[in-house]
């Protein structure tokens, strides 16, 4: 966990303090609301359908007990009671009114949370691992250069008024968990011939009306140059990106009309000239950065206990959940807990302020205060001793987060949509809700293996449907909402976009679209361990698109 | 348009040329960019100070030449929100070396002079009433900054590196 100190605080504080002075300028009618908008913006609040939305910012995922406490309280006081966990891994409230917004804004500071950077065409929130520190294999805690990266891009003047907003993800393992390839900058910390540990660098991914996997730019880039590369990237797409399209004013689209090449030739041009320069990472603030993240003092202990066996052999349910929500920690004896916001029929994503304090409650006692939480809208306890793991169930089954649907096909990635959002074109909160009715059956579920679905309200994609490996698109046709599904796409190592398997299907249809794909896979694959998206890759699109065109 | 300079309301003392008008002779002038580049020296050899008045989608090292001989750069922001003018003023600032008046002009909020300023601007032209009044409490807003620009602000990282402590992160953050 990083620890805030009297710098990180101070710059909270101020920002309050400037928020609070801005929205007296709105309520007094000194601004308009076009003046205001910038303004809020820098702090995350979004004018929506109903009402004005606070994005609070959770650097890489990271929250501490205490955190997530005070937004249960925000949540409660200032809110209706609930909150929801977004795909860069922060938190929106949807109904706080404008004039509580400085009060709110105020206790989320004395907990060090705040809505810099998760609004605006800035540097986003740099998302991560969400086992970042604790996954087995991994080069280093990549949360350190995160937080660099952060502090570094955090009311940076040159790059608050980019062409259009920029996203940053970091991974420091093989196995991607951070879709990075579909970030404005990806970033893979891996480790070169001679063993020394630095960045692959990818630039150009995004997903939105015009997706694209990102092309690497610098397969080795020294850590001590971290900075000054993404730097020079910025400075680059800050005047070069196109800014008369806002469809056309993302990195990806420079990228792809320079070409990567002739793109990474001009990042070279702008980098040598800063590259040894202030920019230089100094280890002794590399030194200081890592000093401020804190592991826990884990005890020794054997792995598989007793307890843990006993339990697994007499509890159906139990041993269910141990199989899919808990993952091998890179100490032995503990475990890695991942808790889904998933129940059959919720909206992917929420939790309660009894939710999030009884999780927090569990932190404290169980991971050693600190909570994670997934780009895939789940939350994860990431040091439980594994002797712990029967307690921990019952307590998280109590609350509603322990449906071991992890991975699998009710564990569906949303974005709020036109429940809530102003740019959606349709609904993708009650599509995930039926989908989750409809897969309710555990062991079904189970049988299907790894099956992500990914919905969208809109070409945005903010549900990044274009790497679910079955992908749900809301459009309008004639003031009615349609959808269009793709299949194939992947968002880890392997990123692919979806194939769409043909025309878009009215909103009563698409459970039953999705239902078939699933039984279509079913018959197709060669045996029960080809997942769904290895069938695709091996079958194409054309095999799916009959079966549920025959029908529908 | 009022001008701030240095942080002080200031007398613009420069006269806008445009493409097609007779540059005065004497006068401290404002030229726009092509004009300049067509005939710089000519321009330059003038007994009184001269500015650019450079776009924003144009290289600034086409000026490197003349930069040792030009009294004020205007970058232009047609828009709040287009923010190319930052680049070009960290680079003319830290690139190139830049020493004279840097200006901004155009689209500017009182919530961006601290930015401006952190960029390397030490002039702007503004449009609201009120605006001139409020750029010390603009600029005095915060006192922490993580990134360094090349303006005098020291970045946190360093701070935190320079102070002198005995204490652990742990109690730091307390």
């Amino acid at each position: 966990m990083y620890l805030y100190d009297d710098f990180d605080r101070t710059l909270v504080a101020e920002r309050v303090a400037d928020f609070r002075d801005q929205v007296r300028r709105r309520l007094s009618g000194e601004l308009t609301e076009e003046e205001f908008k910038p303004l809020r913006l820098m702090n995350g609040i979004y004018l929506q359908l109903h009402a004005y939305m606070a994005r609070i910012s959770i650097p890489y995922g990271t929250l501490s007990s205490e955190q997530l406490r005070m937004l249960a309280h925000v949540g409660r006081r200032y809110d209706r009671g609930y909150g929801h966990f977004t795909t860069r891994q922060n938190m929106q409230f949807n109904w706080i009114k404008l004039e509580d917004l400085p009060d709110a804004m105020a206790d989320l500071a004395r907990a060090g949370l705040h809505g810099m950077q998760t609004s605006g065409n800035c540097v986003r929130n740099v998302t991560t691992d969400q086992w970042a520190g604790v996954a087995a294999g991994e080069v280093e805690d990549p949360r350190i250069w995160a937080e660099l990266l952060r502090q570094h891009c955090t009311m940076h003047p040159e790059f608050t008024f980019l062409p259009r907003k920029f996203k940053i993800a970091l991974t420091a393992c093989n196995h991607d968990r951070a879709a990075i390839k579909v970030h404005d900058i990806g970033l893979r910390l891996h480790r070169n011939g001679a063993g020394e540990a630095g960045f692959e660098v990818i630039v150009g991914g995004g997903l939105g009306r015009t997706p694209f996997i990102g092309k690497t730019i610098k397969p080795f880039l020294p850590k001590r140059d971290l900075v000054s590369y993404v730097e020079a990237i910025l400075r680059v797409y800050n005047q070069a990106g196109r800014r008369d399209n806002i469809y056309k004013a993302r990195i990806k689209i420079l990228v792809h009309d320079l070409g990567a090449e002739a793109f990474a030739k001009a990042v070279e041009a702008e980098w040598l000239p800063i590259k040894d320069g202030p920019l230089a990472l100094d280890p002794a603030v590399v030194a200081d950065i890592a000093a401020r993240f804190c592991y826990p003092d884990y005890a020794r202990l054997e792995d598989d206990p007793p307890e843990l066996a006993r339990l697994r052999e007499t509890d159906r349910r139990f041993a269910a959940w141990l199989d899919n929500a808990v993952t091998n920690h890179k100490v032995p004896g503990h475990a890695i807990v991942t808790l889904s916001l998933k129940p059959e029929g919720g909206p992917p994503g929420d939790a309660t302020s009894e939710q999030m304090e009884a999780i927090a409650d569990l932190a404290d006692r169980y991971s050693f205060g600190e909570i994670r939480v997934c780009h895939e809208q789940n939350l994860v306890l990431p040091h439980v001793a594994q002797r712990d793991l029967p307690a921990l169930w019952r307590a998280l089954d109590a609350v509603g987060v322990a449906t071991p649907n992890v991975g699998l096909v009710s564990d569906i990635i949303a974005c709020p949509g036109l429940d809530y959002c102003s740019l959606a074109n349709a609904r993708a909160i009650p599509v995930a809700q039926e989908l989750t009715r409809r897969f309710r059956d555990l062991e079904l579920a189970r049988g299907l293996g790894r099956l992500h679905i990914n919905i969208s309200g809109c070409i945005n994609a903010c549900g990044h449907h274009h790497v679910g490996h079955i992908g749900i698109l809301g459009v309008e046709k004639n003031g009615e909402e349609f959808y269009q599904i793709t299949i194939g796409g992947r968002a880890d190592e392997k990123a692919e976009l979806g194939a769409l398997i043909g025309p878009a299907v009215p909103y009563g249809q698409v459970a039953d679209v999705v239902e078939d794909i699933v039984a279509a896979y079913v018959e197709l694959r060669e045996r029960p361990d080809e997942s769904f998206v290895q069938t695709v890759k091996r079958l194409g699109v054309e095999p799916f698109k009959e079966r549920v065109y025959a029908t529908h | 348009m009022p001008l701030i300079k240095n942080g002080r309301p200031a007398e613009d003392r420069y006269v806008r040329v445009l493409d097609d008008a007779p540059i005065p002779d004497g006068v401290p002038v404002i030229v726009p960019a092509a004009r300049f580049l067509a005939d710089a020296d000519e321009v330059l050899r003038r007994d009184a100070p001269t500015g650019v008045e450079w776009p924003n989608n144009r290289n600034v090292a086409a000026l490197e030449p003349y930069l040792g001989r030009l009294a004020v750069i205007v970058l232009s922001f047609p828009n709040f929100k287009d923010g190319r003018g930052y680049s070009q003023a960290r680079l003319l600032r830290e690139r190139y070396g830049f020493v004279g008046e840097l200006r901004a002009a155009g689209q500017i909020l009182r919530d961006q002079f601290l930015f401006l300023v952190r960029a390397g601007f030490d002039a702007m032209e503004v449009a609201k009433p009120g605006d001139v009044e409020a750029y010390a409490s603009a600029l005095g807003r915060y006192s922490v900054f993580y990134q360094g620009t090349g303006d005098d602000r020291s970045p946190a990282m360093r701070r935190r590196l320079a102070r002198v402590t005995n204490a652990t992160p742990r109690e730091m953050a307390r």
